[in-house]
């Protein structure tokens, strides 16, 4: 088992730098998933991991060994590839095998790892096809049981399951987080599928423009993201933001916003600000409660999107996108309806003109949510 | 009867016209050989379009003749010899060209281009003077070695098209199995190459087969010629006595195994054919 | 733990230096050592043999004592004695093969490009037996030049041939006509042979181009109800350019270099030679490597310019559009 840091590792192609100081710890036996938008430098970062692309600056370690300039085979990781390039002439035997086969590694016990690695995965009966009588999921499994097959320290997986339609993308995600629990390697995955990340990682790490955004637990990540990126990335629908003024600069900031008037309290250190400065205010649409208002008070419901389990209301605030309110299932939302918003206060977000999340404070006893709530919407 | 309906039968019956044209300006001639091949002596000087009676008195003629046989022995030799010769080479050539990427590439490909534009007489005297020095003068080994100068830059040209195309996961699966290059190359991409190799392989057969000015320059006595320069030398006495006959049944025994090749390979040989031109 | 690296980078990036991971070393190693034998193989049999004809050309040296010959300079091209001018530059045959071969390349290469683009518009309609018509047109192709010579030959014999057979038959003339000894018709003779030859080669390739069409396009077209000829000048054959340009370089270094067509069917006669024929006689029958060489060495520049004018013209075309 084996640590893998990441030391201001740096990488240019053809003049673009593509990733800028990075620098990374990974535990060993740990599941660390690469998210961002494409071309934020995810997969870059991870075919640098396996030796097939150079680092022009910074260090790679493995069990705290410089591996720059090994060998991916020398390096003791196996990779998953998103088209699977499973060897279309050689049986799935054979496929699992090279690998083994190339090490020089006796007949015996190539059989014995083979025929292992395929019990693990449940390809014994497939041993003699060749990967075009596979099925879609059959190939992916080959895929990880050719990267697993040399018992590598590290496996990396570059987005693997985008090419699988969506309910066998589940049914494989669960077989993937089972992998992990058993074999316990470490395993690195790349991914811009939020909910992959979501539920298959012990640590997400954020990349955006070739930069580390933030590095967390799923629930550090979507509970408290450092910044309007990461905040705005994970979470569907995503993370509803309004535009708002610092009124008071203070170790609890006091703000006002078009949409939902002044805010008093809020457990964010806004000192370092100056009165008037803009902010953002970020809040998820499930901490976000409805009440249906009288008249012309409150905001015009612009939207209704029923799913079953629950409905998504769009409120107009007089910008761009409409602001997403995630409601019970029961509740009756029609459009030109008015309503008037409750915040949940603990699931607000404040973030600075640059877009980094104000330093969090512990919640302002003295302050009452509902006072500072009934103030809010005066 | 609409006149629409006219309009249409007489546009189809003149495509159908068109396609009958085509086809007998191609094929007429071979047909004509054929047929001159399988007259005796006697007919052979009234013209006719149809034959009652073969007579395969010609073809016993040209293959009682040691020298032919002898040359057509020498022609799938060489052609054989040229084709291993120039697919080994270029698949090499092909992986470093159609897979790396490294500076001087395209330098290499102009210049694999260029040979293959320049006229075979302008390296003519050169060539002559390297086959002497060699010692292979009047002899199979000159060809083949002389033939590469237009198999080559062909073969590489294609496989390098054909390389380039499969995915590029495949070999970094490989390289993070442990393969190097020359493993990569025979153990994961040569298996899947095998049609483009045929197609190459075919093309440079055929030219090879088909090549006439180094096969007359560079050969000298019967024993080593090739069929092209064999055919063109048979001759009688005169321009007007040349044995057509003869000559006509020498053609189609030599002709018929292209022609053969060419029908059976026909969607391999025409996708081989444009990935050379368009794609490059 | 929550970390996150600082956001505010300067904007300007120093160049990193360039570096390649092993496997990428490894990769380009090989490939220089995979290129070699190609390389080593194209430098025995094209570039050095292709010098030596720049320097033999330079030479009087003869075929049946190569070490023999000595510098003389530019006398092969040009020369100045007693007698008048001398050299190739002024020989009268030798710019009869280079006005025979100039003729025949445009008039060959433009009837295959027509004929050829014609074949492929035909073989594009889908109908029964296509894959068939398509394989019967590759045989010319497939025929070795010296084999379609000698069966064009016959067929032009103009005692017993059957195409003087044909059109005395059918009225067009009233003599039979000498086609390959004729000055007049030899080289008519030729360019129909290999016309016969190529087309195939041709529409094949625009065949192939045609079918890598954009459908849709036409499928606008046809709904606006646009005249199909006026679909073909305006779509078609615009689309089809590039191809018909690479079709057209193709044939056209190809006919410059014509050799066995001409040997055969009309062997040395100065009405139908070509400057590789010249050459060739030059160097091999009357021995004179020196002027053959030149001769040689003209040809490929003559080549080499009209190459590079077709590709930098072609590019800029291309640029332009």
């Amino acid at each position: 088992m084996s640590k893998l840091q990441l030391d201001n590792v740096n990488k240019q192609l053809g003049g673009l730098r593509i990733l800028r100081d990075i620098s990374l710890e990974i535990a060993s036996g740990e599941f660390v998933v690469f998210v961002g938008p494409s071309g934020c430098g995810k997969s870059t970062l991870l075919r640098l991991i396996a030796g097939l692309e150079s680092i022009c600056a910074g260090d790679l370690l493995i069990d705290g060994r410089r591996v720059n300039d090994l060998e991916p085979r020398e390096r003791g990781v196996g990779m998953v590839f998103q088209s699977y390039a499973l060897y279309p002439h050689m049986s799935v035997y054979d496929n699992i095998g090279f690998g083994l086969k190339l090490a020089k590694t006796d007949k015996r016990s190539l059989r014995e790892r083979v025929l292992e690695t395929a019990r693990v995965l449940q390809l014994d009966k497939l041993l003699q096809r060749k990967p075009k009588e596979l099925s879609g999921g059959q190939r992916q499994r080959v895929a990880m049981g050719r990267a697993m097959a040399r018992e590598p320290d590290i496996l990396l997986f570059d987005e693997p399951l985008s090419n699988l339609d969506a309910s066998l993308r589940v049914q494989m995600r669960n077989e993937i987080a089972r992998l992990h629990a058993s074999l316990g390697t470490t395993m690195i995955y790349v991914t811009h599928d939020q909910v992959e990340a979501m539920t298959l990682a012990d640590k997400i790490v954020v990349l955006n423009a070739g930069r580390i955004e933030q590095v967390g637990s799923p629930r550090e990540l979507y509970e408290r993201p450092v910044s309007r990126f990461v905040a705005g990335f994970l979470g569907s629908p995503r993370m509803n933001f309004l535009p708002a003024q610092l009124l008071a600069p203070g170790l609890h900031s006091a703000i006002s916003t078009p949409a939902l008037g002044q805010l008093a309290a809020l457990p964010f250190d806004s000192r370092a600000l100056a009165a008037g400065s803009p902010l953002t205010l970020g809040i998820r649409p499930e901490h976000l409660s409805l009440q249906k208002a009288s008249g012309d008070a409150g905001l015009r419901v612009v939207g209704v999107e029923y799913l079953g389990c629950e409905t998504y209301v769009h409120l107009d605030v007089d910008q761009d996108e409409p602001l997403i309110c995630r409601c019970a299932a029961t509740a009756e939302w029609r459009h030109g309806d008015r309503a008037e918003l409750r915040p949940e206060f603990a699931g607000l977000h404040l973030f600075d003109a640059d877009g980094n999340c104000l330093p969090r404070q512990a919640a302002a006893t003295a302050s009452n949510p509902a006072s500072a709530l009934r103030q809010g919407c005066a | 009867m609409s006149l629409r309906l006219l309009k249409k039968t007489l546009l189809r019956l003149g495509f159908c016209v068109a396609i009958g044209i085509l086809l007998l300006y191609a094929v007429f001639p071979f047909y004509y050989a054929v047929l001159t091949s399988l007259k005796p002596s006697s007919a052979l000087f009234q013209v006719s379009y149809w034959l009652d009676k073969p007579d395969f008195s010609n073809y016993t003629a040209v293959l009682q003749q040691a020298s032919f046989l002898q040359a057509i022995g020498n022609s799938v030799f060489v052609a054989i010899c040229v084709v291993a010769l120039a697919l080994f080479l270029s698949l090499t050539a092909a992986y470093a060209l159609g897979r790396v990427k490294f500076r001087g590439r395209g330098t290499v490909l102009l210049l694999v281009l260029g040979v293959s534009m320049f006229p075979q007489v302008a390296v003519l005297s050169g060539l002559f003077e390297v086959i002497r020095a060699l010692g292979l003068y009047n002899s199979a080994w000159a060809l083949i070695l002389s033939y590469t100068i237009f198999t080559l830059p062909f073969t590489v040209w294609v496989l390098t098209t054909f390389i380039g195309q499969l995915p590029g996961e495949l070999e970094e699966a490989a390289i993070m199995d442990g393969a190097s290059p020359w493993v990569a190359l025979t153990r994961v991409l040569l298996p899947l190459l095998w049609p483009a190799l045929v197609t190459t392989g075919l093309l440079a057969f055929i030219a090879a087969w088909n090549e006439f000015l180094f096969a007359l320059t560079f050969t000298l006595t019967d024993q080593e010629r090739t069929v092209p320069v064999a055919i063109a030398l048979i001759s009688g006495g005169s321009q007007h006595e040349l044995p057509w006959g003869l000559l006509m049944a020498a053609s189609v025994i030599v002709t018929v195994p292209l022609v053969l090749l060419v029908l059976v390979f026909q969607r391999r040989i025409v996708s081989g054919l444009t990935t050379g031109a368009l794609k490059g | 733990m929550t970390t996150s690296i600082s956001r505010a980078q300067p904007f300007y990036d120093e160049p990193l230096p360039i570096k390649e991971t092993p496997v990428q070393r490894r990769r380009i190693r090989a490939a220089w050592l995979f290129l070699t034998p190609m390389l080593l193989c194209l430098l025995l049999v094209a570039g050095w043999p292709l010098l030596r004809t720049f320097w033999f050309s330079l030479t009087d040296t003869s075929l049946s004592d190569a070490g023999a010959g000595a510098f003389i300079g530019l006398s092969n091209y040009l020369a100045i004695d007693g007698d008048g001018w001398s050299g190739i530059l002024v020989d009268p045959l030798w710019w009869q093969a280079v006005r025979n071969t100039l003729h025949f390349t445009a008039v060959s290469v433009s009837l295959e490009i027509c004929i050829g683009l014609a074949v492929a518009l035909l073989l594009n309609v889908r109908f029964t037996g296509r894959a068939l018509v398509r394989a019967m047109i590759l045989i010319p192709w497939a025929i070795p030049t010296i084999v379609s010579a000698k069966i064009w030959a016959w067929m032009l014999n103009d005692q017993f041939g059957i195409i003087n057979h044909l059109m005395l038959g059918l009225g067009l003339i009233d003599a039979p006509l000498a086609w390959t000894a004729d000055a007049s018709l030899s080289m008519w003779a030729v360019i129909m042979v290999d016309v016969w030859k190529t087309v195939p080669f041709v529409a094949l390739l625009m065949l192939a181009a045609l079918q890598m069409l954009p459908g849709d396009c036409y499928e606008a077209a046809r709904v606006d109800g646009v005249h199909p000829l006026k679909v073909f000048w305006r779509v078609t054959l615009p689309l089809l350019m590039p191809a018909l340009l690479v079709a057209a370089i193709f044939r056209i270094l190809d006919s410059l270099r014509v050799f066995d067509v001409i040997y055969v069917l009309t062997s040395n006669s100065s009405s139908t030679m070509s400057m590789s024929i010249y050459a060739r006689q030059q160097l091999v029958e009357f021995q004179d490597v020196g002027y053959g060489s030149a001769a040689s060495t003209l040809l490929f520049l003559i080549v080499a310019v009209i190459a590079v004018l077709y590709l930098y013209l072609g590019r800029r075309q291309m640029e332009v559009r």
